[in-house]
C-alpha cells in the first residue's frame, strides 16, 4: 500500500501543480508570453539549424548512394618522401599494361574502367561544337558509373583492342550536332578524326555537391583508342564486388599495384586509393562540428531564455508571498509549494518549446522553398524536436528551482505579514 | 480545576519563545502553560507586544517554541517536521484571519476547497463539502461568486467555511472583526457562536471587549505571560471594559503571576 501511495500521492501533487500553473499562466497572458519569448527564439533557431543541417545532409548522402558506395578511385601519386618523392612524372603515371590482369589478381574486385578525358571540338558538316568532353574509357564503364546505353551498342571487344575510332554520343551532344535521334553508323570529326557512332548513352546527371566524372557535353570513345592518339594522363574506377568487400577489394589492389610498379619494401605507394566513405566520414565531421557549434549557439540563447524565466518567477513568487503563505497555513507543504512553481516554471518553458517548434516549422518551410539554398529536402528531425523540449523542460527545471525553493523556504508566518 | 492531559484538546507546558534581534533576545512567550478542552469558547486578549499572535501562531502550528511542549489533541507537535506540521494544520486546525486572505481570482467555491486539494485523503466529494461548508456559513446562494463580488461580512463568511471544511479540532481566529464594521462584526460572531453551538472549539484573538463578550474563557497576555485566565463571566478587566457592575467577589486574582501587573486587584 505504501509503495503504491507514495507516486499517487505525488501524481495528485503534480495534477494540482499543473492546474494551479496554468491558472496562473492564464491570468498572466501577455506577461508569460513576453517572458517565453527568449525560449521561443532558442527553440525556433534549434529547429531551423537542425532541419537545415538535415536537409544538407539527405542532400548530400542521396549523391553519395548515386556516385556509389562500392567504387574505388585509383590515382597516380607522388608520394611525399622516399627516394620516390623524386621520381619523374613518366614513372609516376599509370599506364593501361600496369592494369592487366587487375580482377583475376584482385577476387574482390568486380570490374574496373580506366578513365582519361580531354576537351576537344566536334564537326559533324557546317555544324561545330566546342568544349566538349572526350571521354576515354572500356566498356565495363556503363556499369560502373551507372550510364547504360540508350541506343545502339557499347564498344566490342574489338573495338577495344584494335582501338577504333567509334564512339558513343550523349543526347545533347547528338542534339547540338543536328544529328539524326538515331544516329548510330553516321560520323563525327572529334579534333583531327572521324569516329562513327555506334551508341548512345543515358547523359551525365549533373551532381551539386561534387563534381566527378566532368559535367555538360560527353562524347565517350573506347581507351585505348584515346591511349594510341595521345596517351593521356589516366586514373582507374574500380568496384568491389559489394560495398562491404571495399577494404579487401582496396588491399588487394594495393597489393598488385606495389607489385606491378615494382615497389621495394618500404617505399611509399606512387597511387592513391580514394573511397566514397572517406568523402562521407569527412562530410559527417563537417557536419558534426556544424552542429555542435549550433548546438553551443542555440544553448546560450536557451540559457538567456532560462534567465527571463527564472526573473519572471521570482517575480511572481515575490508578488504572491501572501497567497503563499496562506497555502502554507491551510496545510500545503513545502514540497507542494516547491512544486507549484517549479511546474509553471516548466510549463512556460514548454509552452516556450512549443510555439518555438511551430515558428521552426514556418522557418523550415521558408528554407525549403528558397530558391538556390538546395534545402529542398529539410525537414525537422523527430529527435530535434524531442531535444528541443527536453532541453526547454531542463532548463524550466534548472532555472525555476531557485524561485521554488525561496517559495517553498518562505515562513508562513512572514509571508502572511507581508503587504 | 482538575486538569489532565487526557481530556485536553490543546496542552502547552511551559512553552517559551524567543526571537532574536540582533545580539538582544526577546522573550515573547515565556514560559506559558495552557489547556483547552474540546468545545471550550476561548478568547485571547492582550495588548500588542504582549505574545498573544504569538500563542496564536504556536497554537496554529505555524511556528515551533523555542522550549516547552505542545500537545494538540493527544499528539506531541513539538518534534514534527515542517511537512508533518502542515499536515497537522491541514487537518486539526482552521485558520481564520483579520483580512481574510482569499485568493482574488478563485470562486467562493474554489477558495473553500483549497485546503482539500493538499489533504493526504482523497479529492472524493470535495466539492460537495466545500459546498457543505458555504452552506453551513450562510452562503449557499454564493457559491460562484468570486471575492470582490461579495462584501466584507460574506467574505469573512468564505474564510469560515475554509476553515471548517476539513473539520478541523480547533478553530483559530485572529481579529476576525477586525476589519468589518460593528452590525457586519455581530453577523460573524452569530456563526462563530452557532459553530460552537454545534461543539466546534473556537479559541478567537481579539483586542475588542464586544467579541471577547461572547465567548466563555477569556486568557490575558501580558509580557509574553498569561496574566488572567477565567470564566468570561468572572473576568474583572472584562467587565470594567464594558462597563458592568463589579463587585469585590467577582473580582479576579492572578492565576499564576501575582508579580505582573494587575491593575484592579487589592493590595
Amino acid at each position: 500500500m505504501i509503495v503504491l501511495r507514495l507516486p499517487l500521492r505525488f501524481l495528485r501533487l503534480l495534477f494540482v501543480s499543473v492546474r494551479l500553473a496554468l491558472g496562473q499562466i492564464w491570468a498572466n497572458k501577455t506577461r508569460s508570453i513576453l517572458t517565453t519569448i527568449g525560449i521561443v527564439i532558442g527553440v525556433a533557431s534549434v529547429t531551423t539549424v537542425f532541419a537545415a543541417l538535415a536537409g544538407l545532409k539527405s542532400n548530400v548522402l542521396s549523391e553519395f548512394e548515386a556516385i556509389g558506395t562500392n567504387k574505388i578511385y585509383i590515382l597516380s601519386h607522388r608520394p611525399s618522401q622516399g627516394r620516390l618523392h623524386y621520381a619523374s612524372w613518366e614513372v609516376i603515371r599509370f599506364t593501361p599494361d600496369q592494369f592487366e590482369g587487375l580482377t583475376t589478381h584482385c577476387p574482390s574486385v568486380d570490374r574496373f574502367t580506366p578513365v582519361a578525358s580531354h576537351r576537344d571540338t566536334l564537326r559533324v558538316g557546317d555544324r561545330t561544337v566546342e568544349d566538349v568532353t572526350v571521354l576515354g574509357v572500356s566498356r565495363a564503364w556503363h556499369a560502373i558509373e551507372n550510364r547504360p546505353l540508350k541506343m545502339g551498342r557499347a564498344f566490342s571487344a574489338v573495338d577495344e583492342a584494335e582501338a577504333r575510332p567509334v564512339c558513343v554520343l550523349t543526347p545533347e551532344v547528338r542534339d547540338e550536332l543536328g544529328l539524326d535521334r538515331d544516329c548510330v553508323g553516321q560520323s563525327v570529326l572529334i579534333g583531327q578524326r572521324w569516329f562513327r557512332v555506334v551508341g548512345i548513352v543515358e547523359p551525365h546527371v549533373d551532381s551539386s555537391v561534387f563534381n566527378i566524372g566532368g559535367t555538360g557535353l560527353q562524347v565517350v570513345v573506347p581507351f585505348n583508342t584515346l591511349w594510341t592518339m595521345r596517351q593521356p594522363w589516366m586514373h582507374v574506377i574500380a568496384t568491389s564486388k559489394s560495398a562491404d568487400l571495399s577494404e579487401e577489394a582496396q588491399a588487394e589492389i594495393r597489393f598488385f599495384l606495389r607489385r606491378v610498379r615494382r615497389l621495394q619494401p618500404g617505399d611509399p605507394d606512387t597511387f592513391r586509393l580514394r573511397v566514397i566513405d572517406q568523402y562521407l566520414q569527412q562530410f559527417q565531421r563537417v557536419a558534426l562540428a556544424i552542429t555542435v557549434v549550433a548546438g553551443g549557439i542555440v544553448g546560450i540563447s536557451l540559457l538567456v531564455g532560462g534567465v527571463g524565466i527564472m526573473n519572471i518567477m521570482l517575480v511572481s513568487v515575490s508578488e504572491r508571498t501572501r497567497e503563499i503563505g496562506l497555502r502554507k497555513a491551510v496545510g500545503a507543504r513545502p514540497a507542494a509549494i516547491l512544486m507549484q512553481f517549479l511546474v509553471e516554471a516548466v510549463i512556460l518553458c514548454l509552452f516556450g518549446g512549443l510555439l518555438g517548434v511551430a515558428v521552426g516549422r514556418g522557418l523550415t518551410a521558408v528554407l525549403v522553398s528558397l530558391p538556390g539554398a538546395q534545402l529542398e529536402q529539410a525537414h525537422i528531425p523527430p529527435w530535434a524536436i524531442a531535444l528541443s523540449f527536453g532541453f526547454a523542460a531542463a532548463v524550466g527545471v534548472f532555472f525555476g528551482m531557485f524561485p521554488a525553493v525561496k517559495a517553498a523556504r518562505l515562513d508562513p508566518i512572514e509571508a502572511l505579514r507581508h503587504e | 480545576m482538575p486538569r489532565t492531559a487526557e481530556n485536553n484538546l490543546i496542552s502547552l507546558r511551559g512553552v517559551t519563545r524567543i526571537y532574536r534581534m540582533g545580539v538582544e533576545r526577546i522573550h515573547a512567550l515565556d514560559g506559558v502553560d495552557l489547556d483547552v478542552k474540546p468545545n471550550e469558547y476561548l478568547a485571547v486578549m492582550g495588548p500588542s507586544g504582549s505574545g498573544k499572535s504569538t500563542l496564536m501562531n504556536l497554537l496554529g502550528c505555524l511556528d515551533r517554541p523555542s522550549s516547552g511542549t505542545y500537545d494538540l489533541d493527544g499528539r506531541r507537535t513539538t518534534d514534527l517536521g515542517a511537512a508533518a506540521l502542515a499536515r497537522v494544520r491541514n487537518e486539526r486546525i482552521g485558520f481564520v484571519f483579520q483580512s481574510f486572505e482569499l485568493l482574488p481570482r478563485q470562486t467562493a467555491l474554489r477558495n473553500v476547497e483549497l485546503p482539500l486539494i493538499y489533504a493526504e485523503r482523497g479529492w472524493w466529494g470535495s466539492r460537495e463539502r466545500a459546498r457543505r461548508a458555504l452552506e453551513r456559513v450562510g452562503l449557499g446562494d454564493r457559491l460562484r461568486h468570486r471575492p470582490n463580488q461579495l462584501s466584507g461580512g460574506q467574505k469573512q463568511r468564505v474564510a469560515i467555511a475554509r476553515a471548517l471544511v476539513n473539520n478541523p479540532a480547533i478553530l483559530l481566529a485572529d481579529e476576525p472583526t477586525g476589519n468589518l464594521d460593528s452590525a457586519t462584526s455581530n453577523e460573524i460572531l452569530d456563526v462563530f457562536d452557532q459553530l460552537h453551538a454545534e461543539g466546534q472549539t473556537i479559541i478567537i484573538v481579539t483586542h475588542e471587549a464586544a467579541v471577547a463578550a461572547r465567548v466563555h474563557r477569556v486568557v490575558h497576555m501580558m509580557d509574553g505571560k498569561i496574566h488572567l485566565d477565567l470564566p468570561r463571566a468572572e473576568d474583572p478587566i472584562l467587565r470594567a471594559a464594558l462597563g458592568g457592575a463589579q463587585t469585590t467577589a467577582e473580582r479576579a486574582r492572578p492565576r499564576r503571576t501575582p508579580a505582573a501587573a494587575e491593575p484592579e486587584g487589592p493590595p
